[in-house]
């Protein structure tokens, strides 16, 4: 499978992240959110560096309500790494690529 | 003096950082941008910017960063992702220590801006994200129909708490004076804005809740009293501080941790220069930021004219 980053929904939640068969990472980001607009062109780079390892995704909060909700999200951006369907690590706010990449090779360990 | 990458590196990807790319790179300098994050730098959290000419309508502090960008690149400036530790400036060969390598050129432009400042108050760093924030454009939405509260009287504070009102049905504004610093015309829409109740005279003292921000004390400096109020976030934009830690000693700061600089946006090492707002100005705006950028690529290249003859 070309890797990239995946839009997905409350609807695919449960199917394209918590029974993922690899690592995956969601972006959690909104049209009006500039910081959002501003990393993702740093997350599809890093799904360059990681997509055979790491499922990229990225989810609209303003389209999908029902899993930030779930997720305590009040911020935006915010990166959540899951592995086994389980939240591994969340990241809020503007992030280093440097940072992220050591999150990334983290969550591989 | 054996090592150099380039004739000039310029520090930060805010506006001052790549007005400063553009002009190096359209004189054809040997330069580099290097960011710690993405290009942008405090604009990306500006919902709406209207005092930047040549954008009647306005624009959006993302989209205005992400035309400066693609300008930039057209002219072919190099802009990489690292974080600048240490500096030596002590040699005509300036020495940047990274996160991931050493960098070395003739000259520096520091234009790292700065950092909203804290309150330092119970609460504020356990619940940023859980409802403490400094970004209303990221954050704002999240509270439609809530109720909260603002904290600073200056530019931003008033300009992002009259964004709050798109989605809060309160919005509490506490400021510590009986006026407003503002901009008169952001004065005015605050005031007349029947969802914004002003907290003159009055200072947040903690933020409270379980897991999220649930109510603050604010406490009237004129009268003493505290009070508590029920509120779904708090916003705070009580100043900056200038992003200069990595700076250490190496060129003159002013009392407040501003790079100083001389009309040429020269600092006291000779080669390095500063732009935007990591300097001592009077006035922190794009506008303000970009003039220095172009004064302070010019004076590089100069500069780097001089020590390569």
């Amino acid at each position: 499978m070309a890797a990239g980053v995946n839009e997905i929904g409350d609807n695919s939640f449960d199917a394209e992240v918590l029974k993922a068969d690899k690592p995956v990472l969601v972006d959690f980001w909104a049209p009006w959110c500039g910081p959002c607009r501003a990393i993702a062109p740093m997350v599809e780079e890093l799904a360059g560096t990681f997509g055979t390892q790491i499922k990229f995704a990225k989810c609209n909060v303003d389209e999908n309500p029902a899993t930030p909700g779930k997720y305590g999200i009040r911020a935006i951006p915010t990166l959540i790494l899951f592995k086994g369907g389980n939240v591994v690590e969340q990241i809020t706010g503007m992030v280093a690529k440097s940072k992220l990449e050591a999150a990334l090779n983290k969550l591989l360990s | 003096m054996s090592k150099l990458d380039f004739d000039l590196v310029i520090i930060g990807g805010g506006p001052a950082g790549l007005a400063a790319g553009l002009y190096a790179a359209r004189a054809k300098l040997n330069a580099i941008l290097i960011e710690k994050m993405v290009p942008g730098g405090q604009i990306l959290v500006t919902d709406w910017i209207e005092n930047y000419p040549g954008f009647p309508e306005g624009i959006s502090g993302a989209d205005l960063v992400l035309k400066m960008t693609d300008q930039v690149r057209k002219f072919g400036l190099p802009i990489e992702g690292h974080e600048v530790l240490n500096v030596d400036f002590n040699q005509p060969i300036k020495k940047l220590q990274l996160n991931d390598k050493d960098l070395y050129a003739k000259s520096v432009i520091i234009a790292t801006g700065a950092s909203p400042r804290k309150l330092r108050i119970p609460g504020e760093d356990i619940f940023y994200g859980k409802g403490v924030s400094t970004c209303a454009t990221c954050d704002g939405p999240f509270y439609k129909d809530g109720v909260v509260a603002a904290v600073g009287g200056g530019d931003t504070a008033v300009q992002e708490s009259i964004f709050l009102t798109k989605f809060a049905r309160k919005v509490y504004l506490i400021h510590r004076r009986d006026r407003l610093r503002a901009e008169a015309i952001l004065q005015e829409r605050a005031l007349s804005n029947g969802k914004i109740e002003m907290l003159w005279d009055s200072v947040l003292k903690r933020i409270d809740g379980l897991t999220n921000v649930e109510r603050i004390s604010v406490e009237n400096l004129k009268t003493g009293v505290t009070k508590n109020l029920k509120v779904d976030a708090c916003f705070i934009w009580v100043g900056i501080l200038p992003n200069t830690g990595f700076l250490k000693d190496a060129v003159a700061l002013d009392q407040s941790g501003f790079v100083i600089v001389d009309s040429n946006m020269k600092t006291s090492a000779p080669g390095v220069f500063a732009a935007g707002d990591v300097r001592n100005t009077p006035l922190r705006q794009i506008v303000t930021a970009v003039g220095d950028a172009a004064i302070a690529a010019v004076s590089a290249e100069h500069y780097i004219e001089a020590v390569s003859r």
